[in-house]
């Protein structure tokens, strides 16, 4: 083979990868121009983009106003509603899988449906509901918290029940034939093994619910979200502690996943 | 518990339309080494897996002593199962998988317990390890423990050895009959290997289609098979067809293809009409044609030739050497192809295709099966054996 | 001892594998029931009450409430005057699945064949983005596209783009950014069906006569429709009804269809802004079953 044709070779072999390496630079670059933002030293209100360097972002992240409380309220929606999703669609899950029922196809369609919605038709029907119950008034907390379990939980009930589908039966059996009753078997030995799925589809929720605009901004009433924050900011100035705050939160959830696969790792071994 | 047959009586298994398990009679008696032997398909891991308590009966009852386990949860059966696959929780060590039945119970002393069981497959050293990072014959030690250390009435296996290389396999085989015979507990084994089966079992009950074509010794099945079937699946049969043209005292009087044979009345499953005349290919001997009484076959002349039947005429169509033994197909005036197995003692050359042979074996090998059977029923091809 | 004659039968039939039978009962119920009356109340019931508030006079507003006249003339009104964003959302959406149908395949089938050792740290690459606020990554593009910005520079060095052009504000942008946020969940689903087939099967083509194109196209291609079935839809659907991306990217010329909506909910002109979530939604769904129909693929979930 001549030295060309084997260029030639190489190249297409790895051209796939070369491809795939471009495409994540596409994908991490703006993560890099957030990071490298939030130590921007901003010129004026009105520009965006860098113009000097400082740590004075880092020192006072919670400066602009309602930045921070707006953090906090999309942390404790998150968190709840996380807990609510996951669990009510944990039981979905279960109740799809292991039991028999009349119409698991249609619930099949039903729960993949709000997964299929564009969000901005989820978020506008669900304000008619509340407007026309008489809510027009109330919207705020706890309309964003019912919104957001309503669109996680399809996701919820999606991961757990591929997870739980991959489990082998047998297991199961031989834990019965070992004297584990229905119970002790569920604890000792089905939960276990479907916890990871449920664990990721707790992340997965959260980041939903954490990065949330359109459906909350139509349901939110006077709250304000962290998202809400930046697409007002977006409007009027760019406070460069957002930057500070999305650093932050990708450092957070790198450092957990980082974790987890060492956790794995060192169970391998 | 010394004393408790595993009884099944007229068990029936129906899954929608197909029965997995028809009518199914047995009796196991208590510490033996019982093997149900029968290809994929024939219902013996249904059955199995009534006993363990993974299936419910359609029909009939399971006892085990004087009771009733019929409808008796898996949990609450004093049974205990190695899958085929193992089912190693992979989320617990090797200890806590063999702790995990007598966590359930709330035994006391179970780290005790456990070490010596472990030290019983000797797998002492791995008892921190996890399932995954163990080799096939290592989890299977495994999932051995886990069940023995419960000390079940009955112990049931399902094909635990399929996933082993021959020599492993091999071992293995002995280990586990080392084992029952130190325990003492029942073993009911699983397998679709008949060597395996003849190897291990003190009992054989040979199964098809969900039910059993016979049962007893393996000596017992392999020198006298009821049934086409397990002539053929256990070891190879020569079938040939036949009629029965009278009775000498305790002698049928046979004609195949023109020639006279005899077979004793004790063998007959059939004793009239058209019948199937059976014999092993070891027991057949092979002579040159034409040599006569000097050159007889390999090995010993039986006594007497003339009370020897006979069939000439043959021509050898195959010879294949496998070490210990010559395997010759030989095909007769009629059409058929009949094998025969030679030892290699090494007094005779082995014959080449195109030679011209006699068949002759002795009487009181021969067996005669009923007509309506099929003939090529239980032939295993290929190496399931 | 039962032996029976009669049942020789000497071939193997299959014993049925015994999958975990299915409990029967009540049980199943109960448990879908609280998360299933959630999704009923929240949103089965609000896409019906959405279908009624289209149908409210239009003449309505917030201080004088709303009069449910049956007006289906909401719809006609609607569709006549927002067609161009509708079909604008259209084309847009339809450009940055393709997109990331292009740029998502590769990046899947690398991770999936030929990424080895580097297989999970790659996932985490392509999932990162998502941890950071995808407003704020939003954000960043604007930068990224600005008319100060590197990429314009360069652009414009290579004779790509006029003196005059940009980047910023434009349908390209809309699209780059519709792009770069649903491709992760283009690029998910087809890993994960990639990741299934059995590599075996490629070979089994190769040592057909396939040559490597040939093989993709005929044995890998096929095996990961589901997965790319499914990520059309979730990146198809969901860009349609955006409207950060043409709000923060492009100008008043490339409104889309979410970008009305949001606007008529917020002046409180109910009766409209419903007429077109529904209009929206039925046109996609009508979509969506004619793509699903093609590629055959009817288990999605």
């Amino acid at each position: 083979m001549t030295g060309v044709k084997r260029a030639g070779r190489w190249v297409g072999q790895h051209m796939i990868l070369f491809v795939a390496l471009v495409v994540i630079t596409y994908m991490l670059a703006p993560v890099f121009v957030v990071i490298l933002m939030s130590f921007n030293d901003p010129a004026s209100r009105q520009s965006y983009q860098f113009d000097g360097f400082t740590w004075d972002n880092w020192l006072n992240p919670c400066g602009p106003y309602q930045l921070c409380s707006s953090v906090a309220t999309s942390l404790r929606i998150g968190l709840l509603a996380t807990l609510v999703a996951t669990v009510l669609g944990t039981l979905m899950a279960f109740g799809m899988v292991r039991h028999r029922f009349r119409g698991r196809a249609a619930a099949n369609v039903f729960i993949f449906l709000p997964m299929a919605s564009p969000e901005i038709v989820l978020g506008s029907s669900l304000l008619a509901l509340f407007v026309s119950a008489g809510f027009a008034g109330v919207l705020g907390f706890w309309t964003i918290f019912v919104a957001h379990v309503m669109f996680c939980l399809s996701f919820v009930v999606v991961t757990v029940k591929a997870r739980l589908s991959g489990l082998d039966p047998r297991l199961e059996q031989a834990a019965m034939d070992l004297y584990a009753n229905q119970w002790q078997t569920f604890w000792r030995v089905t939960f276990p093994l479907v916890f990871p799925g449920i664990l990721s589809a707790a992340l997965l929720s959260f980041s939903l619910s954490f990065d949330d605009f359109i459906i909350t901004n139509l349901n939110s009433g006077q709250t304000v979200t962290f998202p809400m924050f930046v697409w007002g900011a977006a409007q009027r100035s760019i406070p460069p502690q957002i930057n500070v705050v999305g650093t932050v939160m990708f450092v957070v959830a790198l450092t957990l996943v980082l974790l987890g696969e060492l956790g794995r790792r060192r169970q391998r071994i | 518990m010394p004393g408790s047959d595993l009884v099944l009586k007229s068990v029936t298994k129906r899954f929608g339309s197909f029965t997995a398990v028809d009518d199914l009679d047995l009796t196991v008696p208590q510490g033996s080494f019982f093997a149900l032997l029968g290809p994929s398909g024939c219902g013996k891991t249904t059955t199995l897996r009534m006993v363990a308590g993974l299936e419910e009966p359609t029909a009939g009852t399971i006892h085990l002593g004087d009771q009733d386990i019929s409808h008796v949860k898996a949990y609450k059966r004093p049974v205990n199962t190695v899958f085929q696959s193992y089912a190693l929780f992979p989320h617990l060590s090797v200890f806590e998988n063999v702790a995990f039945g007598p966590s359930r119970k709330g035994a006391k002393g179970v780290k005790a317990l456990v070490d010596e069981t472990l030290e019983l497959v000797e797998l002492g050293e791995y008892a921190g390890r996890k399932p995954a990072q163990l080799s096939g014959g290592q989890q299977q030690r495994v999932a051995l423990a886990r069940a023995l250390i419960n000390r079940p009435q009955v112990l049931l296996l399902d094909e635990p050895l399929g996933a082993l290389d021959l020599k492993l396999r091999k071992q293995m085989q002995i280990e586990l009959k080392r084992i029952q015979s130190e325990v003492g507990i029942t073993f009911v084994h699983v397998t679709h290997d008949q060597e395996e089966a003849m190897t291990m079992a003190d009992t054989i009950a040979v199964m098809n289609g969900g039910v059993i074509e016979q049962m007893g010794e393996p000596a017992e099945l392999y020198e006298h098979p009821a049934t086409t079937y397990v002539s053929n699946f256990l070891g190879q049969s020569n079938l040939i067809a036949g009629q029965v043209k009278g009775v000498d005292g305790e002698t049928l009087l046979l004609e195949v293809n023109g020639e006279k044979l005899t077979a004793p009345a004790a063998r007959a499953r059939s004793d009239e009409g058209e019948v199937w005349v059976g014999v092993r290919p070891e027991k057949v001997f092979l002579t040159v044609t034409g040599a006569g009484a000097t050159t007889a076959g390999a090995g010993a002349d039986p006594g007497d030739r003339a009370g020897s039947n006979l069939l000439p005429g043959g021509v050898v169509s195959d010879v294949s050497f496998v070490g210990v033994s010559t395997q010759y197909l030989v095909r007769m005036p009629w059409g058929q192809e009949l094998q025969v197995f030679e030892q290699n003692t090494g007094t005779r050359d082995s014959l080449r295709a195109g030679d011209r042979v006699d068949l002759h074996w002795m009487p009181a090998h021969t067996f005669l099966l009923d007509a309506s059977q099929d003939a090529s029923a239980g032939v295993v091809l290929g190496d399931d054996r | 001892m039962s032996i029976s004659a009669a049942h020789i039968g000497g071939g193997d039939r299959g014993e049925p594998s015994p999958e975990p039978s299915r409990k029967p009962g009540f049980i199943g119920y109960l448990l879908l029931l609280p998360g299933g009356m959630w999704l009923a109340i929240f949103f089965l019931v609000p896409t019906l009450a959405l279908v009624g508030t289209s149908l409210y006079d239009p003449s309505g507003s917030i201080l004088t409430g709303y009069q449910m006249t049956g007006y289906w003339q909401n719809y006609v009104d609607a569709v006549r005057d927002y067609a161009q964003p509708f079909g604008r959302s259209i084309v847009y959406a339809s450009l940055a699945t393709i997109a990331c149908i292009a740029l998502g395949y590769p990046l899947a089938y690398a991770i999936a064949f030929k990424s080895g050792r580097w297989k999970n740290f790659m996932l985490v690459l392509v999932i990162a983005p998502f941890f950071t606020s995808f407003l704020v990554r939003t954000l960043s593009w604007q930068l990224l596209l600005g008319d100060n910005g590197f990429v314009v520079d360069v652009l414009q060095t290579l004779q790509i783009l006029g003196p005059e052009g940009r980047l910023l504000a434009t349908p390209f942008a809309v699209v780059t950014g519709l792009t770069y946020n649903f491709l992760p969940f283009m690029v998910l689903p087809l890993y994960a069906s990639l990741e299934k087939i059995d590599h075996r099967l490629i070979e089994a083509g190769g040592d057909l006569y396939a040559a490597p194109f040939t093989a993709f196209r005929r044995v890998t291609l096929p095996l990961s429709m589901p997965g790319l079935v499914a990520g059309t839809l979730l990146t198809f659907i969901p860009a349609a009804g955006d409207y950060i991306n043409a709000e923060l990217l492009g100008t008043p010329t490339t409104r889309m269809i979410g970008n009305e909506i949001q606007d008529l909910f917020t002046a409180g002109s109910y009766p409209v802004a419903a007429s077109l979530s529904v209009t929206l939604m039925v046109a996609i769904v009508v979509m969506v079953f004619l793509y699903v129909r093609r590629a055959g693929t009817e288990d999605l979930v």
